[in-house]
């Protein structure tokens, strides 16, 4: 199951390309571009796991392209975003985020129904990946 | 709907679907890229310097040759653009830096244009493993400009076997060589220790296409230099104060730590301060606006270069 999230969910994954054009769009708009990583695709994970520091005061995005190449060379098995970040006041906030890679195989979710008093039912959602410890969910890249 | 191809064009840069073109106005390219504007900015704003000029003329030249022959499908190599500025303090590298930055922007050779100028202290850092993230950082700033390091030499410290300076050396050799479209380094220093740093890091020299070296200014130069500072700034020599500062040159010179141009500035701002003085002194009268751009010999004649003093940075008068 193609898990979707942030910027372009919508769309087939980005290329190279498109990418760099996006993060120069930040980067023209002063944001700080920030690269993130996980293996628990779960959709309430907000918290990634940062590559690196949040990138401010760069001009060109080849910089942030080179170290998106060395993140997914050592996390290439893993979920990578990219985010950029507005310090402007009233902002403060990530202004744009999308995913820029993801695992080969992605196993979906399992739905849970526990059965509650009277008749409730209670959902959850568990990523099968997850059954496995943090760093071999997804076999190595 | 047909995914794009990869593949290795060497005029990415240009629109997609222009094919090889076969020939090409070379006058309406010149005028296209307007680069005659800043090589004319050159001459008018640098006094002196000729086989800079003469150097970076050619370098011009060269790109433009390149450009088109990347639009005709030529050249398929990217040109090595990493250059060295040796000469003594105040000769003018990094204003030629940021000169260069703007003609290689103008050419399509950088992306932005923007000069990022560091010393050691910004890529050297101070315990183990400091030094390569510092070092990538400046060097993700200065990706799509130019990256001036001033007194590269420092880099090297051949006494100290454990001096972190030979990683940050490691690391931008590699990007030099990796990231040649991103990235345009320019060294720059004194020319003796400059060639020793070659020399004892012969990595560097080959990856550097341009060596330039700046000569020191003539005592005419210095004057005409000076005269652009005042002019800039709304000040001017009366004659006798302009035969002054050819004195205060000549003897300037002579004394240690003359920097040329920086050497020259320095002087022009005691100068100003002692005409400011003069005119504070006398508070019962009206200056009108000739008085205030005027500069009396007498400005120039108190400073301590002409009764044998010093006028070196550590002293001033």
């Amino acid at each position: 199951m193609r898990i979707t999230q942030g910027c372009f969910s919508f769309l087939p994954d980005l290329t190279d390309d498109q990418i760099r054009s996006q993060v120069q769009y930040c980067l023209d708009k002063g944001w700080a571009v920030n690269i993130e990583f996980t293996d628990d695709p779960h959709p309430r994970n907000t918290y990634w796991e940062m590559w690196g520091l949040p990138m401010f005061d760069l001009r060109d995005a080849a910089g942030i392209m080179k170290e998106l190449a060395d993140c997914r060379r050592v996390y290439g098995d893993r979920y990578v975003r990219i985010s950029g970040f507005d310090s402007s006041h009233g902002w403060e906030s990530v202004r744009l985020s999308f995913i820029v890679n993801r695992p080969k195989e992605e196993p979906g979710f399992r739905l849970d129904r526990q059965e509650a008093e009277g008749r409730n039912i209670r959902y959850s959602t568990r990523a099968y990946a997850a059954d496995r410890p943090e760093g071999e969910r997804y076999g190595s890249a | 709907m047909a995914q794009p191809t990869l593949q290795a064009v060497p005029n990415a840069r240009e629109k997609p679907g222009d094919g090889p073109v076969t020939s090409v106005d070379l006058r309406r390219e010149f005028e296209a890229v307007d680069i005659a504007s800043i090589l004319a900015q050159l001459d008018r704003e640098l006094i002196g310097l000729v086989p800079v000029k003469t150097r970076i003329r050619e370098i011009a030249s060269l790109l433009l040759v390149e450009r088109i022959r990347q639009k005709m499908s030529l050249a398929n190599t990217y040109p090595t653009l990493h250059m060295s500025f040796t000469g003594n303090p105040g000769t003018g590298k990094t204003t030629v830096a940021l000169r260069m930055a703007d003609i290689l922007h103008r050419l399509g050779f950088v992306r932005r244009g923007h000069v990022i100028s560091v010393t050691r202290d910004d890529l050297v850092g101070q315990y183990i493993g400091h030094t390569a993230p510092k070092t990538k950082e400046i060097l993700k700033k200065a990706m799509g400009g130019v990256l001036f390091i001033d007194e590269a030499y420092y880099l090297y410290r051949p006494e100290n076997e454990r001096d972190y300076g030979q990683e940050a050396i490691e690391i931008l050799l590699q990007i030099m060589e990796a990231q040649r479209e991103d990235l345009v380094v320019i060294l720059a220093g004194y020319r003796d220790r400059m060639e020793r740093f070659f020399q004892s890091n012969p990595g560097f020299r080959s990856r550097i296409a341009h060596h330039i070296d700046f000569p020191d200014y003539s005592d005419p130069e210095l004057l005409a230099i000076s005269e652009l500072m005042l002019a800039a700034q709304n000040y001017r020599f009366v004659p006798e104060a302009r035969a002054a500062f050819v004195r205060y040159i000549a003897l300037r010179k002579e004394q240690p730590l003359f920097s040329n141009a920086r050497s020259v500035r320095n002087a022009l701002d005691r100068i100003r301060l002692r005409q400011a003085n003069r005119l504070v002194s006398e508070l019962d009268r009206v200056l009108s606006s000739d008085d205030l751009m005027t500069i009396e010999a007498a400005d120039v004649l108190a400073s301590r270069v002409f009764s044998g003093g010093s006028d070196a940075p550590t002293m001033p008068t």
